[in-house]
């Protein structure tokens, strides 16, 4: 494995404002390959880290066009080709019936390809990460706030970067090894 | 703001969505501590043994009628349906409270709801579950169940989609792949809380597991938060979609009471109805057990119990349209079934569906009943027992007497529909038991959202 035995500086804040502010100095300042980590969702700090576009509706989008196709196709099919039945002297292809499941379907697909798109696009599940490797992390999901830079990015050089993540603030630096 | 003006308004204070004095560290200890540092308590094992009780009661009941069939229930010809249905209507109209407090108001922005949904979610899955049972073990032979759905089989045989039956199938599967999905996502979250909080190592692996990896990142809660909101947002048309299909069920037959074009908006509000007084059922003595009283306050049994008496009064709309239409709509068939649940053999548990369902809950308006727990606990279970009725009116009434009077009958349900119906309600509360103790009851991550120093000052 020649990957780098760092994997990022990782800096610890006590707000959500604390760690937005330091977040959009740290894009400002060049850095790109950066995540900031939370408690709970702060619609800003993913704004601030430069992350604007998720794709997670566009995958919904599709999920929920392929379930109304299936569903109404599936209806089809089977009303009209693999097993016709006269049922009341309706016709083969009696759409108004057919809406319910199709609509059924289409919300079935969409559900599915939201849970699954999201959790795909975030890369979960994930056994193991280097943040974990820093004691203090595990307090991310009860109060804390972390800001890394990554060791790949352009800028990233140990010392400078340290320097200016101090510069912002936080309550302590860590090296997260990978 | 708003509560301000309106404090400002009516003069008096509203109880807050949570008590003040919280911070990110006690919202996050006291929650998860229910899970991982309350010791077993007597009161728990034997609420729990209680419930397995009744568990065993539904095995018993369902294994003999594996054994006997449909026989041993009271259904006959006229009344195929029975119990089955009635509880299948029932169990699935509870859970739909669940969806509208974790969809519907977040929709509306309802930030109270934070802190019942979670486990408002989890009283839907397995009102669903409960609900479920029923349309299976009515088929006489569910075993071969799986035949409902659509699959390429050796015997060349499609299913009917122009049937409500076949509608009800995809509807409630959908619905019940949504719940859990749904629920499942809210968790992952304070899943990850509980594996960073745990001591015990297996304690701290299985919810390590279950939390697939959540670190928090902003990426992650950006999709998160978009996938979680489109969720609310799907989530929101399909509840009122599933009782919708389940009135189809009824009204799409041409038997005289089902036959109406009131039953979708009456059965919803109906469903929302009975939902929210399970929902307070469980509320009521959850917060005082566990000490959530900081979370669930007196601000949430009100705002459910006011939405319990609108509702309430939607299906007091339905019972009043359906006597209306059948004296003004000069159908003679319409016109018996009115003076059948007025008169007929069934008449008391008709006028007993008035008072539970009408009369009872409108103490609802008086504030003390909508504040105080144990009068709120009494008006739900009166509520819920109301409910019942109605499927019990709607399902035998109308099917006990229809157009020929040669085929009149009387239902009578025997004990195995007791016992399997009592089963349920074992299984319910032996599933509920266990959550409370497994998972966080209360929504950890959203409950942080509420506290005054998540939200980023304006540069």
């Amino acid at each position: 494995m020649n990957e780098p035995a760092i994997y990022g500086l990782m800096a610890e804040f006590d707000s959500a404002d604390e760690i937005v502010a330091a977040a959009r100095r740290t894009h400002a300042a060049g850095y790109r390959k950066i995540d900031a980590y939370s408690p709970y969702p702060v619609e800003e700090l993913w704004e601030a880290i430069g992350f604007h576009h998720n794709r997670v509706a566009l995958v919904v989008l599709i999920g929920g066009i392929i379930g109304c196709m299936t569903g109404y196709g599936l209806q089809y099919w089977v009303a009209n080709i693999a097993y016709p039945t006269n049922i009341g002297g309706r016709p083969f292809h009696s759409w108004p019936s057919f809406m319910i499941v199709t609509f059924e379907l289409t919300i079935l697909f969409s559900v599915l390809s939201a849970v699954f798109g999201m959790l795909a696009l975030n890369g979960l599940p994930l056994p193991y990460h280097p943040v974990f490797n820093v004691e203090r992390f595990s307090r991310v999901t009860e109060d804390k706030f972390f800001l890394v830079v990554f060791s790949s990015d352009e800028k990233y050089n140990e010392t400078e970067t340290r320097a200016f993540l101090q510069s912002l603030g936080p309550k302590s630096i860590e090296e997260v090894p990978s | 703001m708003t509560q301000l003006l309106e404090e400002v308004e009516t003069g008096r204070k509203r109880a807050p969505v949570i008590e003040p004095g919280h911070s990110f560290s006690t919202v996050t200890a006291k929650i998860s501590d229910v899970v991982l540092k309350r010791p077993l308590s007597i009161g728990w094992l034997a609420g729990v043994m209680f419930c397995f009780g009744f568990v065993n009661l539904l095995l018993l009941a369902v294994g003999y009628l594996f054994i006997k069939g449909t026989g041993i229930w009271g259904i006959t010809i006229p009344i195929g349906w029975g119990f089955a249905i009635v509880n299948f209507v029932w169990w699935i109209g509870i859970g739909h409270a669940g969806t509208l407090i974790s969809a519907i108001l977040m929709l509306l922005r309802q930030t109270w709801r934070n802190s019942i949904n979670r486990f408002a979610e989890a009283m839907t899955l397995f009102a669903v579950a409960c609900a479920g049972l029923f349309p299976l073990i009515h088929t006489g032979r569910p075993w071969v169940a799986y035949w409902m759905f659509p699959y390429p089989n050796t015997m060349g045989v499609w299913p009917q989609f122009r049937s409500p039956l076949i509608w009800d199938v995809f509807a409630v599967s959908t619905y019940a792949t949504t719940s859990l999905l749904f629920w499942f996502v809210g968790l992952i979250p304070d899943l990850a809380t509980l594996r960073d909080r745990a001591t015990n190592i297996w304690v701290k692996r299985a919810y390590g597991a279950l939390a697939m990896g959540w670190r928090g990142s902003a990426r992650h809660w950006s999709r998160y938060e978009t996938a979680y909101l489109l969720l609310a947002g799907l989530a929101t048309p399909l509840v009122l979609s599933v009782h919708t299909v389940v009135s189809f069920d009824f009204a799409v037959g041409i038997v005289p009471g089902w036959h109406t074009t009131i039953f979708p908006p009456y059965f919803v509000a109906g469903a929302i109805y009975s939902g929210f007084a399970m929902v307070l059922m469980l509320a009521i003595p959850i917060r005082s057990i566990y000490g959530l009283k900081d979370f669930i306050t007196e601000r949430h049994l009100e705002n459910s119990a006011k939405v319990m008496l609108a509702t309430g009064l939607i299906v007091g709309y339905g019972y009043a349209m359906e006597a209306f239409m059948g004296w003004y709509g000069g159908n003679r068939y319409d016109a018996f079934l009115l003076w059948n649940r007025l008169h007929g053999p069934y008449a008391t548990w008709y006028y007993s569906l008035l008072i539970c369902n009408i009369f009872i809950p409108q103490v609802l308006w008086i504030r003390k009943f909508r504040t105080q727990p144990v009068l709120l606990f009494l008006v739900s279970t009166v509520v819920l027992v109301g409910m019942w009725l109605e499927r019990f009116i709607i399902v035998v009434v109308s099917l006990h007497r229809d157009f020929l009077n040669s085929s009149w009958g009387m239902y009578y349900p025997t004990k195995w529909d007791w016992f399997t119906y009592t089963g349920t309600l074992g299984l319910f509360l032996f599933c509920m038991f266990f959550f409370m103790r497994i998972l966080p009851s209360i929504s950890i991550f959203e409950m942080r959202t509420l506290l005054p120093e998540s939200k980023v000052k304006a540069e």
